[in-house]
């Protein structure tokens, strides 16, 4: 089985769609002829034509509205937003139309769409090439929201919600596209193919979307991650030596509840952590969860760690990037209580 | 040069309540004097079209000049079935208007004096082809032929409705016939077009899509995103830019700036641009005719601008009476399309005011008939609600345990 970035896990997924059905057309800013700035469309319009990627002006608005149409007329369209950060102006699609169109028609009219993005920070990257906007989406009823973290489910998840009735936001965390990241900012890159998730499958398979994963087994306490996170929660629990269970939870949107309650009832304590901000964040919506849900199991608070609600920084961006030390610390606290 | 202070301008209507309509501005060019261009006509040779207007009937009710005669629109069956269509939709028109008047709908919104733009453009489509409208262009379902008690029904939200009550009175919804559902967010659906025109020129099925969008709404993000997307990848669509002078109270100028015609915007992108007398049904359905021909042959995108007059209120939620002199409607210089082309056909010979009487009572008594039976299925005042637990219903394509659980929560 070969190994895979997670880049080309991507690139893959879109190849053997775009082979597989006549119907699969991908466009945005700079995919075509170059194949994307993170590469992850390089090679795929030799391959399959300019009819099926192609690049498009830089207008966000005009890439979800289109591919609206597209999908609406019979088509699925996958399209990329160059960074998360520069969906905004597409926002009005994504959340009015995408998102409704199935409903307010009384499904007349359907909408499968994907929207790709990369997302999080990690990069040096400023404000504006290192949001995480997630919880902007999984705010919007009628969307799915995926964020794989590692290679062999972002081929999986992706081609699952090419193959979804239903518009998918498929979200990136561009500072895993290359190798995992355990919050060591100084030192060397670890690459995939260190990693067992990167051994990934030629052809055609599907991750189920709303189906979190236990990356680890523990007893001691659940963490709740998504993303780049899961591996530096790994790293929290290497550093501590807490028999926490990693729950990395793929899909936002719809959420594996049952994963959750089940971890959380056996452990009896939960940390959430997510690189976006703190006020209204996905974490709070797992905090309300967990607690509704889990209430008399718990032993200690759930704890969040994220972001700090403030814009993301560029020189001070490893003291606002969820570190394995924050989360440990978060970790240590909820053994204590 | 004059060197003066920096000053901003804040255009506004030529006339406000208690003064006198004056429409001085506004240059009508005599009709027949514009010749029909050819099928390939790109932007540049458009200029003539993009900033005089096309028209065929003169003041006296006559068909003149190219577009007369050019594109077979003078047919009597043709003609007569366009008179028609605009008669229903006024009728319904004022049907619906009186029941939200009454309490039985909460919302209605007309599209009076405009009624020639949508009834003309619908009868040269066919089966296949997409609008994806504005709230004001129900007159594309009347042209259609589209059941009158589902447009009742969705009036009324009762279980006439094909959608079912999701949606604000008169979103109406159709795939069937050619009706994509509206958003009620204006502009959006430009784009959208402009997709589903490509998506039919990748599937090669030879089927073609049409935008449509108010005067007020060019000025959103969308109208550009869609001429420059229609002028980028040539995909069959035609823009339609349906200019009724007024976007709620606020006058063409805001969206116009200090530009002169819409169509004159739209060339800008490099999609060739039309500006057509919409209260002249024999023009629109000319020029039509021709642009769906233009579409249909794979010659690219073409914009054009319906100039016309909003002689309703915005909605029922709007009293036009506070922004504008209260007789600006009466003296609009293009005048009604029903009159126009009833006097047209009079003229002709092939239509009298005895049939005109008659034809007005036979489809008051339908509609009405079919209005009585539409109510009877419930109103606002008398309503026969759906489950509530529909709303839950096509959120997804299957139903996804967090819904279902919040459907329990409710009760259901």
């Amino acid at each position: 089985m070969p190994t895979m970035t997670m880049i080309e896990a991507i690139r893959d997924a879109l190849d053997v769609k775009l082979a597989d059905d006549p119907g699969v057309v991908v466009f945005g800013e700079d995919v075509g002829f170059f194949g994307g700035v993170f590469r992850c469309t390089a090679g795929l319009q030799k391959t399959h034509g300019i009819e099926r990627v192609f690049d498009t002006p830089i207008n966000e608005s005009a890439i979800v509205g289109l591919g609206v149409g597209m999908a609406a007329q019979g088509m699925k369209p996958c399209v990329e937003i160059q960074f998360a950060d520069y969906m905004y102006p597409g926002f009005d699609q994504i959340s009015q139309e995408a998102a409704r169109l199935r409903h307010r028609s009384n499904q007349q009219f359907t909408c499968p769409l994907v929207i790709r993005m990369p997302t999080g920070g990690g990069i040096y990257g400023g404000q504006t090439h290192s949001q995480s906007p997630e919880a902007l989406f999984t705010h919007v009823a009628g969307l799915k929201v995926v964020v794989p973290s590692n290679p062999y489910d972002a081929k999986g998840l992706l081609i699952a919600a090419i193959e979804d009735p239903d518009p998918v936001i498929f979200l990136e965390p561009k500072r895993i596209y290359n190798g995992p990241f355990y919050g060591h900012s100084a030192g060397e890159a670890a690459g995939w193919s260190s990693r067992p998730e990167a051994q990934v499958p030629e052809g055609r398979y599907t991750v189920e979307i709303g189906k979190a994963a236990i990356r680890r087994p523990g007893s001691a306490i659940t963490i709740l991650a998504y993303g780049t996170m899961v591996f530096i929660a790994e790293e929290a629990v290497r550093q501590t030596g807490i028999d926490a269970e990693i729950i990395d939870l793929r899909s936002l949107l719809p959420l594996d509840h049952a994963a959750i309650v089940q971890s959380v009832e056996k452990t009896g304590r939960c940390v959430v952590i997510h690189e976006a901000t703190r006020t209204s964040g996905f974490g709070a919506e797992l905090a309300a969860e967990v607690q509704e849900a889990c209430f008399w199991h718990l032993k200690a608070p759930i704890q969040r760690i994220t972001g700090w609600d403030a814009p993301y920084p560029l020189a001070a961006e490893w003291d606002y990037f969820p570190s394995p030390q924050r989360l440990g610390r978060a970790l240590i606290r909820a053994m204590e209580d | 040069m004059v060197v003066g202070e920096a000053k901003l301008n804040f255009p506004g209507p030529p006339a406000r309540p208690g003064g006198a309509p004056d429409f001085s501005l506004i240059e009508v060019p005599e009709p027949g004097v514009l010749p029909v261009p050819p099928l390939d006509i790109d932007a540049e040779a458009s200029e003539p079209f993009a900033k005089g207007m096309i028209r065929v009937l003169d003041d006296a009710g006559n068909a003149v000049g190219p577009w007369a005669d050019g594109m077979g629109s003078l047919d009597p069956a043709h003609c007569v079935q366009g008179l028609i269509d605009m008669l229903r939709m006024r009728i319904i028109d004022q049907r619906l208007l009186n029941a939200q008047r009454q309490g039985k709908s909460s919302f209605y919104l007309q599209c009076t004096g405009e009624e020639a733009i949508g009834c003309a453009f619908q009868r040269q489509l066919s089966p296949g082809d997409m609008n994806f409208p504005t709230y004001r262009q129900q007159s594309l379902l009347i042209a259609a032929d589209y059941p009158l008690a589902a447009l009742m029904g969705q009036i009324y939200a009762n279980d006439c409705d094909p959608t079912e009550g999701r949606q604000l009175p008169t979103m109406h919804s159709s795939r069937d016939y050619g009706f994509f559902s509206i958003s009620g967010n204006l502009g959006t659906q430009y784009v959208q077009a402009v997709g589903w025109a490509m998506a039919n020129a990748l599937s090669r099925n030879g089927q073609i899509a049409a935008g449509w969008i108010g005067d007020g709404a060019t000025a959103s993000n969308d109208f550009h995103s869609a001429l420059l997307t229609a002028s980028v990848y040539q995909p069959p669509v035609i823009l339609n830019i349906v200019n009724n002078q007024w976007a709620i109270s606020t006058c063409t100028a805001i969206a116009a700036g200090a530009s002169r015609t819409y169509a004159e915007r739209a060339r800008g992108y490099g999609v060739p641009a039309l500006r057509v007398d919409g209260n002249d049904y024999l023009a629109v359905a000319a020029v039509s005719r021709w642009a769906v021909e233009r579409t249909r042959s794979g010659l690219g995108p073409v914009a054009i601008e319906w100039f016309t007059y909003r002689t309703a209120a915005h909605s029922t939620s709007d009293d036009p009476n506070a922004y504008r002199p209260r007789d600006e409607a009466a003296m609009w210089p293009l005048g009604d399309p029903v009159e126009r082309l009833k006097a047209h056909l009079i003229g002709r010979g092939i239509w009298s005011e005895q049939q005109h009487a008659q034809k007005q009572a036979e489809l008051f008594d339908e509609i009405v008939t079919t209005q009585k039976e539409v109510e009877q299925h419930g109103t606002f005042v008398n309503p026969r609600p759906f489950s509530p637990a529909k709303i839950f219903e096509g959120v997804y394509a299957h139903l996804p345990d967090h819904l279902r659980r919040q459907r329990q929560e409710m009760g259901y």
